[in-house]
């Protein structure tokens, strides 16, 4: 246990660790987080197949809750908190999603360019002739 | 001692528990252990993000191939996204019973989990299986080779989760809660909590878009 109390007289704390160290509020926050999640899912994949929504709206929503549900399964799985002493976490949290971001979006942007600019196919196979 | 004071005065409750910040030294080593395999974990979902973003460029290259909307069964992703959100769920229990020293629930709860894992891993063979059986493998089309890279890769990172799932179950039995060991633990749970959040991404992105699409 004396590993465990060290830690928490630090300045920092692990990620995936809690600064709570009794149970049943740490259990509690695992049973809220499943909560959560569960009902994100649901959401999703009723979303997914329903008519009842504007259609064209339908992908827009399905992205916004899968980044509803990463966000709950960081603070409630991960216990990535915006706590002082979590601060070297988030700050390596941030810059992965910057990366993720640039990774994602640039290609689609680029590609999207790219295609838009392509010749259709059939002119190009008429300019090989 | 003048920091102790500057300190003080800033935070005379000490409210943000400054005030032992002048007698800290390194980070314990489960801080620094813990750190670095999160850096590792977000240079893992870097690496996944190039395979969302070829998923999504070549989403739409079927070739003459099945769309994602013919060939996906939202039912089994259903299931499969339930076992691991359970997982996830007791794999959380398993790291509260290595904090009290509770070898019991610890087994039980990493039992659990493992089993979930191997649901969801058998769920998705057959999917795979079933996929390549009726001619859509991964050569049929750029959608295909995408869809296996990002779905397989992820199902990879599953396989060896449990591989160090067990084996963390092995240790416990035989060398108990040392502190090494639950340094392993930490970042196993890390690592399991992770791969749940790149499939949210997954059935979000490949799954529901592609059957909506």
């Amino acid at each position: 246990m004396s590993d465990r109390v060290d830690d928490l007289h630090d300045a920092d704390v692990a990620p995936g660790d809690q600064e709570e160290i009794r149970i049943a509020p740490r259990l509690l926050g695992y049973v809220v987080g499943l909560g959560l999640a569960l009902l994100l899912t649901a959401t999703s994949f009723f979303v997914a197949g329903t008519d009842l929504v504007w259609q064209p709206s339908i992908p827009v929503a399905l992205v916004v809750l899968a980044i509803a549900q990463m966000g709950v399964h960081l603070v409630f799985f991960l216990h990535i908190t915006t706590g002082p002493d979590n601060t070297n976490n988030v700050m390596a949290l941030a810059f992965g999603i910057l990366i993720v971001i640039l990774v994602i979006g640039g290609s689609l942007w680029i590609m999207a360019n790219l295609n838009h600019n392509m010749m259709p196919m059939d002119q190009i196979m008429q300019m090989q002739r | 001692m003048s920091v102790t004071i500057a300190y003080g005065a800033r935070d005379p409750h000490q409210v943000l528990g400054l005030d032992d910040v002048e007698h800290s030294g390194p980070a314990s080593k489960r801080i620094v252990t813990g750190f670095g395999f999160w850096i590792f974990l977000l240079s893992d979902m870097v690496m996944f993000s190039c395979f969302f973003a070829a998923f999504a460029v070549l989403s739409g290259n079927t070739a003459g191939g099945p769309r994602g909307s013919e060939i996906f069964d939202l039912r089994n992703v259903a299931i499969e996204t339930g076992c691991l959100l359970i997982s996830s769920f007791t794999c959380g229990m398993a790291s509260i019973a290595a904090d009290v020293r509770n070898r019991f629930w610890f087994q039980v709860a990493m039992a659990v989990t493992c089993v979930l894992g191997l649901a969801f891993l058998f769920i998705e063979f057959r999917e795979f299986a079933g996929l390549v059986a009726r001619d859509a493998g991964p050569s049929r089309s750029a959608f295909l080779s995408a869809f296996f890279t990002l779905v397989g890769c992820h199902g990879l990172h599953v396989s060896a989760g449990i591989l160090w799932l067990l084996t963390m179950m092995a240790q416990v039995f035989a060398k108990g809660f040392r502190a090494d060991i639950l340094r392993r633990i930490l970042c196993f749970a890390l690592f399991w909590h992770a791969l749940d959040i790149i499939w949210v991404a997954v059935f979000s992105v490949v799954y529901l878009l592609g059957s909506a699409a």
